[in-house]
């Protein structure tokens, strides 16, 4: 996965888009903070999305931490080796551990997001 | 400094150290009206030899299950509680460190609840517990919150006929001020839920439908016929049960529960004004992250050691704010020990015997009520477990009282609750319950006091 191509939310989600569909996953850093991942909950196929809506959760031993949509769309996928078995996500974040895919209802929306320069800037300061 | 009393010194201390001159000034914000400007009605005070006194005079005054005999029903009953369980709970060990809050440093506790889990999901046919909540009105209310994050619905919940009328309140008062339509289905002649009627009402946006069983009115419903009704709307059954009946009746989870709660009082908690008591809840397994409270796991040290952890906190208040499954941040540690002591003591054979004992007591006690002139039984036909509903030729309360004269407690009268819907609205019903510890002398004595 080209880092540079996707985009990105303030929220730790990231966007690569092709057409009008979405795939959104978090990235590396936000797996790294949570540590210790033990179960990712995603929304039904079929679901409505506002941007920044929370869309679903991602456990670890001793956080939960929400999932929120980077755009506004329609849900049209899961990732389905995804649930009790956190390891897609952990080991290849950008990668096999993409979290949903959904049709995006208005594409002006990726304006807002961050592009990859922007993003580790923003990591960076969260950090300190 | 001293905790027991503050000296005028003391205050002053205290008051100068916020930088107040007064208590007055220090009220200030507390709006006139709303203080009281008179002493309290106290009097004088006793020295301790003299409060000992009083308190023992107070004291004999009151009497419990124990020094009578308790034919009492409606959701809290005198079971028999092996000596056993007072032994073991009492322990300082467990005594003191029964809700603990450095959780996997306490693994006696843990492993206690751990074990508790296990019998609960052995009990009711389930595949997960928690390690309790506070008591089963609440229990109720905190199902059907999870049938809705389970199932994304809140638009309705139908409770079928007789559930108890105060968990139905506990539960209006949850969802009271939601968007969630609760509907009661009444109960039909049979005293059991009109099932015609419950079909009607289960939708698609129906998260749950709850169901008591025995219900209030002691009678037996048909949970897998229910199931079947709430299946097919893909909501959830939710099922109130009295634990000790499952050492007869079968689990519901075998009859298609998808979430089983319970009073756990009759589990080694005697009665005592109420409360403390325990709730229970389990449930299959994919609701395990919708559960409220807190779970109990096993796992290794890094010794390779057997050991017992608080598991899924992360989705509990303390973590996750008003994100949090529910607003249940601890358990009833204590209750939950004793019931597992009782569990334990009791064992598959126990369970069976005292239910066995319960059935055939309470239809013999019903048997010889109904003899009387003036008496009915409600319901005759219906399967019972251990409880039911007669009509009396006077107004149950005043026969209450007139029973209990003789030390001999019997009721609630339903007239005490809201009515459920379908039973006719009448002073004269009144609930009896005969436990494994009533004697065949007792009843009769009782069935004498009623004529």
């Amino acid at each position: 996965m080209d880092l540079a191509a996707l985009k990105y939310a303030k929220t730790h989600e990231w966007v690569a888009i092709e057409g009008d569909v979405a795939t959104v996953g978090i990235t590396d850093f936000a797996v790294q903070l949570l540590s210790d991942l033990v179960y990712i909950d995603l929304p039904k196929p079929g679901k409505a999305l506002k941007v920044g809506e929370s869309c679903g959760e991602v456990e670890s031993v001793k956080a939960v931490s929400d999932v929120y949509a980077p755009l506004a769309g329609v849900v049209t996928e899961t990732n389905p080796s995804l649930g009790d078995n956190t390891e897609p996500l952990s080991s290849d974040p950008f990668g096999n551990g993409w979290l949903i895919k959904m049709k995006v209802s208005d594409l002006s929306g990726l304006e807002q997001l961050l592009d990859r320069a922007s993003y580790e800037k923003h990591c960076e300061s969260e950090a300190h | 400094m001293s905790y027991l009393f503050a000296t005028a010194t003391e205050e002053q201390a205290m008051l100068s150290r916020i930088g107040v001159d007064s208590i007055d000034q220090l009220l200030q914000q507390i709006p006139k009206p709303l203080q009281l400007d008179k002493l309290l009605d106290l009097p004088p005070a006793l020295s301790e030899m003299e409060l000992e006194q009083h308190l023992r005079q107070l004291a004999s005054q009151s009497s419990g299950a124990t020094s009578r005999m308790c034919f009492q029903g409606g959701g809290a009953y005198d079971h028999y509680i092996p000596s056993v369980v007072d032994e073991i709970t009492g322990r300082g060990e467990y005594y003191t460190a029964y809700t603990p809050y450095q959780a996997e440093a306490s693994q006696g506790t843990l492993q206690a609840f751990f074990e508790y889990q296990t019998m609960i999901c052995q009990l009711t046919g389930m595949q997960v517990s928690n390690a309790s909540l506070y008591e089963g009105g609440g229990s109720v209310s905190e199902a059907t919150l999870m049938a809705m994050r389970t199932t994304g619905r809140t638009g309705r919940v139908v409770i079928a006929g007789a559930l108890h009328p105060e968990y139905t309140q506990v539960l209006r008062t949850y969802v009271g001020h939601t968007s969630t339509e609760v509907i009661h289905i009444p109960v039909g002649s049979d005293g059991t839920v009109d099932l015609t009627k419950l079909a009607g009402a289960i939708d698609e946006n129906t998260a749950a439908v709850i169901v008591q069983n025995p219900n209030f009115l002691g009678n037996i419903e048909d949970l897998a016929a229910i199931a079947d009704l709430t299946h097919a709307k893909e909501s959830l059954m939710v099922v109130s049960t009295d634990p000790i009946s499952l050492g007869l009746l079968a689990r519901p989870g075998e009859l298609g529960a998808d979430i089983v709660v319970a009073e756990g009082q009759s589990l080694g908690i005697p009665l005592q004004f109420g409360g403390p008591y325990l709730g229970i809840l389990a449930c299959r397994n994919d609701f395990i992250r919708r559960m409220p409270g807190r779970l109990i796991g096993e796992t290794i040290d890094r010794t390779g050691g057997r050991c017992f952890v608080l598991s899924l906190q992360a989705r509990e208040q303390h973590i996750r704010r008003d994100k949090a499954t529910s607003n249940i941040c601890t358990n009833q540690g204590l209750m939950a020990l004793r019931a597992t002591m009782f569990m334990a003591q009791m064992g598959p054979q126990g369970f069976k015997e005292t239910a066995e004992l319960c059935l055939q007591k309470a239809h013999y006690a019903a048997r010889q009520i109904a003899a009387i002139p003036g008496y009915t039984i409600l319901f005759s036909e219906t399967p019972k477990f251990k409880e039911f509903v007669i009509q009396a030729p006077q107004s149950a309360p005043t026969l209450i009282e007139k029973v209990a004269k003789a030390g001999v407690d019997i009721g609630p009268a339903l007239s005490q609750f809201a009515p459920i819907p379908g039973m006719p609205d009448t002073e004269n019903l009144l609930l009896v319950a005969v436990t494994e510890q009533r004697t065949k002398a007792q009843i009769d004595h009782l069935v004498n006091l009623l004529k």
